[in-house]
C-alpha cells in the first residue's frame, strides 16, 4: 500500500511549526520543574558548607550529569526557538520565510550543541570510568 | 503558543503551512496581552541571564565539578552575581509558572482542578521566591570560618 502523506505535515494536519511548538512546550515544562528543585538545592548554601557540599555532590554523579546535558539542551532549545517566535511575532512579514527561519534556528541549536556535548560528554565519560 | 479562544483577534483566512501575512495570533487585550508581552520581554532578558548562567555554571571551566560551598561564597562576594542570580530567580519563576498556567489551560479542562493546579504552582512559586530571596541577600560565609571562600 502506498504510504499516505499529508501535504503539510506527518502527524496531523498542522504546519512544521507543530514540532517546534511541542518541543518548546516540553523543554519549557522540563526547565521550570527542574528550577523548583534547583532553587531548593541552592538555598541549602545558607545552611553551611557541610550541608551544601553534600547536596551539590549529587550533581557530580555521571547519571545526573547526563540529565544535566539534557537540561542545557532544553534551555538552549527553548531560548533559540523563543527568539524564532519573537521574529515571527514582531516582524510578521518574516512569516514568508518561515521555513528557512525555522531551519536556521534549528541549525543554530544543533551547531551550538556540538561543542557543548563534547565538553560535557567528556566529563560524563570520565566520571563513568569510560575515559 | 496556545491562547484561550475568547481572547483571539480575528486573524482572517490563514493559509495552511504558512503564517499568512498578518502574523501569529495574539491576545486582543487585557491581562492576556500583558502576559503575552511579559513572556517576550522576560524571554529576551532570560536569553542573557539563563543561557549565560547555564553556560557559566554547567559548561565552561569544568562546569558543575568546581561548584561547592567555597565557589558559591567567592561568587556571591560580588554584588553583581548576587543581583544576576536574584533577577534570574524572579524572571525564571514568573516566566516558567506563567508558561505552566498556559499549559494547564490547554490540558486541565475541569475548572476546580484547573484552579487547584494553578494555585499549587503559584504557592510553590511564591515559596521559592521567598526562600531564594532570603538566601541570596542574607548569605554570609563568615558564619562558617575556616571554609574556603569565607572571610
Amino acid at each position: 500500500m502506498a504510504k499516505r502523506k499529508s501535504d503539510v505535515g506527518t502527524l496531523y494536519k498542522g504546519s512544521p511549526g507543530q514540532w517546534s511548538w511541542l518541543l518548546h512546550r516540553i523543554t519549557g515544562v522540563a526547565v521550570i520543574l527542574f528550577l523548583f528543585a534547583h532553587v531548593v538545592d541552592t538555598a541549602v548554601v545558607g545552611w553551611g558548607p557541610e550541608a551544601y557540599n553534600r547536596v551539590v555532590s549529587v550533581y557530580h554523579n555521571w547519571v545526573v550529569k547526563l540529565l544535566e546535558l539534557g537540561l542545557v539542551a532544553a534551555v538552549l532549545y527553548h531560548a533559540i526557538n523563543g527568539v524564532k517566535i519573537m521574529v515571527f511575532d514582531f516582524w510578521p512579514a518574516s512569516a514568508r520565510r518561515m521555513k528557512s527561519i525555522a531551519l536556521a534556528s534549528t541549525a543554530i541549536f544543533v551547531l551550538s550543541m556540538i561543542p557543548i556535548t563534547w565538553i560535557m560528554g567528556r566529563s560524563i565519560l570520565e566520571d563513568a570510568g569510560v575515559l | 503558543m496556545a491562547i484561550e479562544a475568547p481572547e483571539h483577534t480575528p486573524s482572517g483566512p490563514v493559509r495552511r503551512g504558512s503564517l499568512g501575512y498578518r502574523g501569529r495570533e495574539r491576545p486582543a487585550g487585557g491581562f492576556e496581552l500583558w502576559s503575552w508581552l511579559f513572556m517576550r520581554v522576560s524571554g529576551v532578558v532570560l536569553l542573557l541571564l539563563a543561557v549565560g548562567h547555564v553556560l557559566i555554571m554547567h559548561v565552561l571551566d569544568d562546569g558543575v565539578d568546581r561548584v561547592d560551598f567555597g565557589f558559591v561564597a567567592a561568587r556571591w562576594a560580588s554584588p553583581f552575581w548576587r543581583t544576576w542570580d536574584w533577577a534570574l530567580l524572579i524572571l525564571a519563576l514568573i516566566h516558567g509558572i506563567n508558561g505552566l498556567r498556559i499549559v494547564v489551560q490547554d490540558y486541565v479542562r475541569w475548572p476546580t482542578i484547573r484552579f487547584a493546579v494553578n494555585m499549587l504552582f503559584y504557592v510553590i512559586g511564591f515559596g521559592l521566591f521567598a526562600l531564594g530571596t532570603v538566601v541570596v541577600f542574607t548569605f554570609d560565609p563568615s558564619a562558617w570560618p575556616g571554609t574556603p571562600g569565607s572571610r
